[in-house]
């Protein structure tokens, strides 16, 4: 079931191409706003591209006559599990088996064994007014997969949830996921790590960035993919041993990876964590120091992230009270050139 | 805790509900207790009243067969004209009932649009009780309508996104996912529009015609009898009173909380 | 309990009539005399009227028309009225028997039932026995297919059709009974009825509409219209004029014209 979806959608501004392999989960990254939900729709057959074509499992779906929703088997399950709150979770498990002609015992047998296989089958009689949200999600899993769908769209399922429950949820979803052929919305970065195979990073509705999940997030090209890895990045061009961006900047690294040639597109990325503050530029040192004023201070662990515009330090909260860091303040970013990685963009 | 209202609303808010209670405590007083089982039950009583829940009943059924697919099309889809179109099919809810049955009499009559294509097909419209149910339909369609769409508005489409994406046919996604939800709205647009055809009388008069059993619905009967005998008039007048308080009350009470 | 009612009663009244009272306090106050009378007088006492006006300087004649048993209604209800003219000796009487009047009434005019069919006759109607439903007659069958409308027994136009019937021996099968004159006459002009039991002066003023077709034993069922002065009047000298005015020889013409009978 290998999903090829290639779609132009112009008054939202997306212009996407991607592929789902057979049994494969890949994570739809990328800022609010970007045409994310846009391709799920028009995975889904809720949307007509203006152009493009969208083939699942070697079905045309988007020919002269679009494919309706009801007879592509893609099923949804989006932030809100819109659970049809005048059915059980059990009959709402059995709507899809029933929509395509079992018979009401045979699918609720079948609806049993998919709330059982996502932990629920203990909210069988209850109604969706009177389920947690987890537990309304779990149920909507269920309905989904119940319903065997060629391709799973997941729209970002976790948003909605507590902190509390979403690790459990995601456990599950992992599971079943398992050989299932799925598109994932997500903005967080252990949905990709832990459910994706692949991520593709979107931006302003175009792909920016694509491969496999661990090598995506280790070593991220697109800012928001560095980002969402909580990696610091520095886009530039190569240049005397330093990535040179636009603005000034300057970083240096050692390159990894294929050779970089003078004058090529690279980025340099390092850990906040090997990022030094200092309230006056130390001399000397074999470090590159980075001019900034502190935007932003937040708990990040039982230390400090500091935040500066598009980078970021983390301390300890000693060094942080130490230093007397506020908002407002200028300070100076240091980081060992043998701590930043530099590859080819 | 409610924020609670302005104090002044309630000055008009009473004043309002006196001015619509008042009158019907003033009816009510006036009713001949002593003589009321005799007057509603004299046989053109029980005929009238007996014709008008059929006849309101027949036309709430109609009102719902036409009106779910009508409050449907407007609700969830888009075409052009679909905004002209909606306010014409509304219209009846301003229109004076008596301009209503004049249309239907200059479109079903003998000599009307399709009068004549009814008379060759054996179909005589006029002065049957067929005459009283469609004038009650036409002036009770827009309430179910009106009442129906907003219902499917508030629901939204998302329900219906999801049930398709689950492999459900179009009909299957109204019948199981739609309907159920709209139950309630359904529900308050019938029993407005049952309400409106049990109180149905221009419309009635003015393309129906008035004949005992056939015709002549409580409302038509009470007008009558108002010639004659203002008494049985009055008796007459609190029987409607009672079953349109009986439908309203059935109907709240089949929706908790709920409110018409 | 009862006096919060009725405070409130009044409070709502005048609420209510508060915005009303603007639109009429605007009147000149020259002298007004109110009239109320049968709808089936609106043409000739609309004439009659207007005569009145122009042989009494700064009299305003207002006219209401409706139903006898209606107007008769309003007057038992306390409406302002001078004089008062209803299309029976039934309803006015009512009023009599209240002391509402001033006086006893007069009779005016008189009316007689016609048939009246649709322009050109599409059923062919000849008269009462072409729709006499009675099986003893033979043409009980042709009769069935004739659809005819009369006003309900409880109007005065009903009562005489029913009294009519009597008189001429057939049985009528009417496909409805209508409130008025006015719906019988509408339910013929358009059509839809093929014939109709009405006022001959209701034919006559239906024009091309409609034709009439004269029922000799109409003669015998002769419908009376009283007027009369009424008691609560405040311009009786006025009243009594207007009163004159229709049962003089002017009234006679005018409503000689329009076809009503002399008493």
């Amino acid at each position: 079931m290998t999903l090829e979806l290639a779609a132009t959608v112009t008054d939202r501004d997306v212009e996407v191409a991607l592929e789902v392999a057979d049994g494969e989960t890949v994570a739809l990254l990328g800022p609010n706003g970007t045409g994310k939900s846009t391709v799920l729709a028009v995975a889904a057959g809720l949307l007509r591209p203006d152009r493009g074509r969208v083939v699942l499992d070697g079905e045309e779906l988007t020919g002269r006559r679009l494919v309706p929703p009801h007879a592509r088997r893609t099923a949804l399950l989006a932030q809100d599990p819109l659970l049809f709150p005048h059915l059980t979770a059990l009959e709402n498990v059995a709507f899809g088996p029933r929509s395509a002609g079992v018979r009401r015992r045979a699918a609720r047998d079948r609806a049993r064994g998919w709330l059982a296989e996502v932990g629920a089958d203990d909210l069988a009689g209850r109604r969706p007014g009177r389920l947690s949200g987890g537990q309304a999600q779990r149920v909507a899993i269920a309905r989904a997969l119940a319903a065997d769908p060629r391709l799973l769209l997941l729209d970002e399922p976790m948003a909605a949830l507590d902190v509390a429950v979403a690790p459990a949820l995601r456990q599950t979803l992992k599971r079943v996921l398992e050989g299932r052929t799925t598109l994932l919305v997500t903005h967080d970065v252990l949905d990709a790590l832990l459910l994706a195979d692949r991520v593709v990073v979107l931006d302003r509705g175009r792909v920016v960035e694509h491969g496999p999940t661990a090598e995506v997030l280790a070593r991220p090209r697109s800012a928001f993919a560095a980002r969402v890895a909580g990696l610091n990045m520095v886009r530039g061009r190569w240049s005397a041993g330093a990535v040179r961006a636009d603005d000034g900047r300057a970083v240096a690294g050692s390159p990894s990876g294929p050779a970089l040639r003078e004058g090529d597109a690279a980025v340099a990325v390092f850990r906040p964590r090997a990022v030094s503050v200092f309230r006056h530029a130390p001399g000397g040192s074999p470090r590159t120091a980075l001019d900034v004023v502190v935007t932003d201070l937040e708990p990040h662990g039982d230390q400090v992230r500091v935040r500066a515009g598009d980078l970021a330090a983390d301390v300890t909260v000693h060094a942080a009270a130490e230093l007397d860091l506020a908002p407002g303040v200028p300070v100076t970013f240091a980081v060992k050139a043998t701590e930043v990685d530099v590859y080819a963009q | 805790m409610r924020p609670g209202v302005p104090r002044w609303v309630l000055v008009p808010a009473a004043l309002g509900a006196a001015f619509v209670l008042l009158p019907l405590v003033a009816i009510i007083a006036r009713v001949p207790w002593t003589d009321v089982g005799t007057l509603i039950g004299s046989d053109a009583s029980r005929d009238a009243l007996s014709l008008s829940l059929r006849t309101s009943a027949a036309s709430t059924v109609l009102c719902v067969v036409l009106g779910v697919p009508m409050a449907v099309v407007l609700a969830r889809t888009s075409f052009p004209g679909q905004r002209v179109l909606r306010s014409l099919v509304l219209l009846p809810l301003v229109l004076p009932p008596v301009v209503g049955g004049l249309a239907l009499l200059y479109t079903f009559g003998r000599r009307g649009l399709l009068g004549e294509t009814l008379e060759v097909l054996g179909v005589q419209v006029a002065f049957s009780t067929a005459a009283v149910v469609m004038a009650q339909t036409f002036v009770a369609l827009p309430f179910l309508v009106v009442s129906l769409e907003g219902a499917l508005r508030t629901a939204g489409e998302r329900y219906e996104l999801v049930a398709a994406t689950l492999g459900a046919r179009p009909t299957t996604v109204f019948r199981r996912v739609t309907l159920p939800l709209v139950l309630p709205g359904l529900a308050s647009g019938a029993v407005l529009a049952f309400a409106r055809a049990l109180g149905e009388f221009g419309a009635t008069v003015t393309f129906a015609g008035s004949l005992q059993g056939v015709t002549r619905t409580m409302p038509t009967q009470i007008y009558l009898l108002r010639e004659t005998d203002a008494d049985g008039a009055v008796a007459l007048s609190l029987a409607l009173v009672v079953v349109a308080v009986l439908v309203i009350g059935v109907a709240h009470r089949g929706r908790p909380g709920g409110a018409l | 309990m009862r006096r919060a009612a009725a405070g409130l009663a009044l409070a709502l009244t005048g609420a209510l009539t508060g915005a009303a009272a603007g639109c009429s306090a605007g009147e000149d106050d020259g002298t007004r005399l109110r009239v109320l009378a049968a709808a089936s007088l609106s043409s000739t006492f609309e004439e009659l009227a207007a005569e009145f006006e122009r042989t009494h300087e700064g009299v305003d004649v207002q006219l209401s028309f409706g139903g006898s048993a209606d107007l008769v209604a309003q007057v038992q209800e306390g409406a302002p009225a001078d004089v008062l003219a209803t299309a029976d000796t039934a309803t006015m009487d009512r009023l009599v028997t209240e002391g509402l009047t001033d006086g006893a009434p007069e009779v005016f005019a008189t009316n007689v039932l016609q048939l009246a069919v649709p322009a050109g006759n599409p059923a062919g109607v000849r008269g009462l026995a072409d729709l006499d439903t009675g099986s003893s007659t033979g043409a009980g069958s042709a009769a069935e297919d004739v659809d005819l409308v009369v006003c309900a027994p409880e109007v005065p136009c009903g009562a005489a059709a029913v009294r009519l019937a009597e008189v001429a021996g057939v049985r009528l099968s009417p496909v409805s009974e209508e409130q008025s004159v006015t719906d019988v006459l509408g339910k013929v002009t358009s059509g839809e009825a093929d014939a109709g039991l009405v006022y001959v002066t209701d034919v006559r003023a239906a024009g091309d509409a409609v034709e009439g077709i004269a029922v000799p034993e109409a003669d015998q069922v002769v419908n009376e219209y009283p007027v009369a002065t009424l008691a609560d009047s405040d311009e009786a000298d006025l009243a009594r004029e207007f009163v004159q005015l229709v049962l003089g020889a002017t009234g006679r013409e005018v409503l000689d014209t329009a076809g009503f009978g002399a008493p």
